[in-house]
């Protein structure tokens, strides 16, 4: 598998194709429902976002809380659809990657096209697997949503599926 | 009568919460290697070699099977002639709270549907009693993360729905939500009944062991058409394409109306978190 560094390059995103498999490695934050909520709420609000936007990849993912001895518990992708309605938003913040499980509705995909971004999928109900792929957690904000708080996290040979690419070509599109 | 202790259940559901949640069925990790065998498909390979080697990581090193430690359902087949010494609920509740917290198992309930405030200890539970002949309790404990909860749906359908129009509103049903949903999957119908019915009938469906089938013939055919024409969608492990879209589809079914046909689909991810004890 290729590997590929966070955060993303704009060439490394002009290069990859949709149904690649590639190799991620480097920081990116964690950011579900309630976290993508708080952010367009803010966002409405005018006030400061806790994570500068710029460039990011975000994971969609919950994790179960770290037993001793381990940094992170259970850390497997969630349905990215229930992310569709924020996902334009961001990408034209500046956000280029997203790491989730399943399809995107068409407003993400031409979002993704237009803003150059890419949507990866990994493989949904292996969070335990995927624990040993993340060398580096640390609590960035919303603390108070527990599982659903913002995580910075740093990747290490993390599989993913390239599911839309830059162009707008969706995997799941078919 | 039987006596039996609320204190003894707790213990018993509490250690049932816990395999479950670290320990993939027997069936279920069988049934993906089988799969894997079958499978020509690389990115179905892919998907599967990671979910197979997913069960080992989780039962070795006790990291859950799913970061959806999902919402516990219980079903209680309790007999009549045992008398359970309460209070259960508060012993179910307790087996739930001490299971999550002390196994670093994420909590996912939230007390009100719109207010939305975590309860911290993944409680209540769910729970389904039913009364039954004799002197012992059986006890399942289904863990039911919901990415596939958000894919199962019930349909009221009309009574005189063709066989191949039953066939189409679950293959339709799957080819939609199915790549969603963390294949492959195991289908669980429920028909007839009410609508609440035919839904905790889908549910009792999943639990039935991969390649088991219902005891009546039209019923088993059913089964073994509606696998072979989901296995058919290519969506495949991890919905990424391939052969095995579902390792089995299972039917329950019960009377029901002249005027209905009730007809719930509860689609599971593979990760089939379920364990049951007789007592």
């Amino acid at each position: 598998m290729k590997k590929i560094e966070l955060p993303l390059k704009e060439e490394d995103i002009l290069n990859l194709k949709v149904g690649e498999w590639v190799e991620l490695n480097g920081p990116c934050y964690s950011a579900r429902d309630s976290a993508h909520r708080r952010i367009c709420e803010a966002l409405e609000k005018g006030e400061k976002l806790p994570i500068d936007l710029k460039g990011i990849t975000i994971y969609y993912m919950g994790p179960s809380p770290a037993p001793p001895g381990r940094i992170i518990g259970s850390c497997g992708p969630t349905t990215s659809k229930r992310m569709d309605p924020f996902t334009p938003k961001l990408l034209s913040l500046g956000v280029k990657g997203f790491i989730g499980k399943g399809k995107r509705n068409i407003e993400v995909r031409d979002a993704i096209k237009n803003f150059k971004g890419i949507y990866f999928v990994t493989i949904g109900g292996a969070g335990a697997y995927l624990s040993e792929k993340i060398k580096k957690i640390e609590l960035v904000a919303y603390e108070d949503l527990g599982p659903e708080a913002i995580y910075y996290l740093e990747l290490f040979h993390f599989p993913v599926m390239v599911a839309i690419d830059s162009y707008g070509r969706d995997f799941f599109d078919k | 009568m039987r006596i039996v202790k609320g204190e003894e259940i707790y213990k018993l559901v509490k250690k049932l919460i816990e395999d479950a949640n670290f320990e993939l069925p027997s069936d279920v990790l069988t049934a993906l290697m089988r799969a894997k065998e079958l499978e020509e498909n690389i990115n179905a390979r892919i998907a599967l070699d990671i979910l197979i080697e997913n069960a080992k990581i989780a039962k070795e090193k006790r990291i859950p099977i799913c970061q959806d430690c999902g919402m516990v359902v219980i079903f209680i087949e309790k007999g009549e002639e045992v008398f359970i010494d309460g209070p259960i609920e508060e012993f179910l509740n307790k087996a739930v709270s001490e299971a999550y917290l002390d196994n670093y198992l994420r909590s996912s309930v939230v007390k009100d549907p719109l207010l939305r405030e975590n309860t911290k200890d993944n409680t209540p539970p769910i729970i389904h009693w039913n009364c039954v002949p004799g002197k012992k309790i059986r006890i399942s404990v289904m863990i039911k993360g919901f990415g596939s909860e958000n894919a199962s749906t019930v349909k009221m359908l009309n009574p005189t729905l063709s066989k191949d129009e039953i066939i189409s509103e679950v293959v339709d049903h799957v080819k939609e939500y199915g790549p969603n949903t963390c294949p492959p999957l195991i289908v669980g119908l429920g028909i007839g009944g009410t609508m609440e019915k035919a839904i905790y009938l889908s549910k009792k469906a999943i639990l039935r062991p991969i390649y088991s089938r219902n005891k009546k013939s039209h019923l088993r055919e059913l089964e073994e058409e509606l696998l072979y024409k989901v296995n058919a969608l290519n969506i495949g492990p991890g919905g990424l394409g391939g052969k095995t879209t579902a390792l089995d589809v299972h039917i329950e079914e019960y009377p029901t109306h002249i005027a209905g046909l009730p007809l719930a689909i509860n689609l599971q991810c593979y990760a089939v978190r379920f364990k049951e004890i007789e007592i």
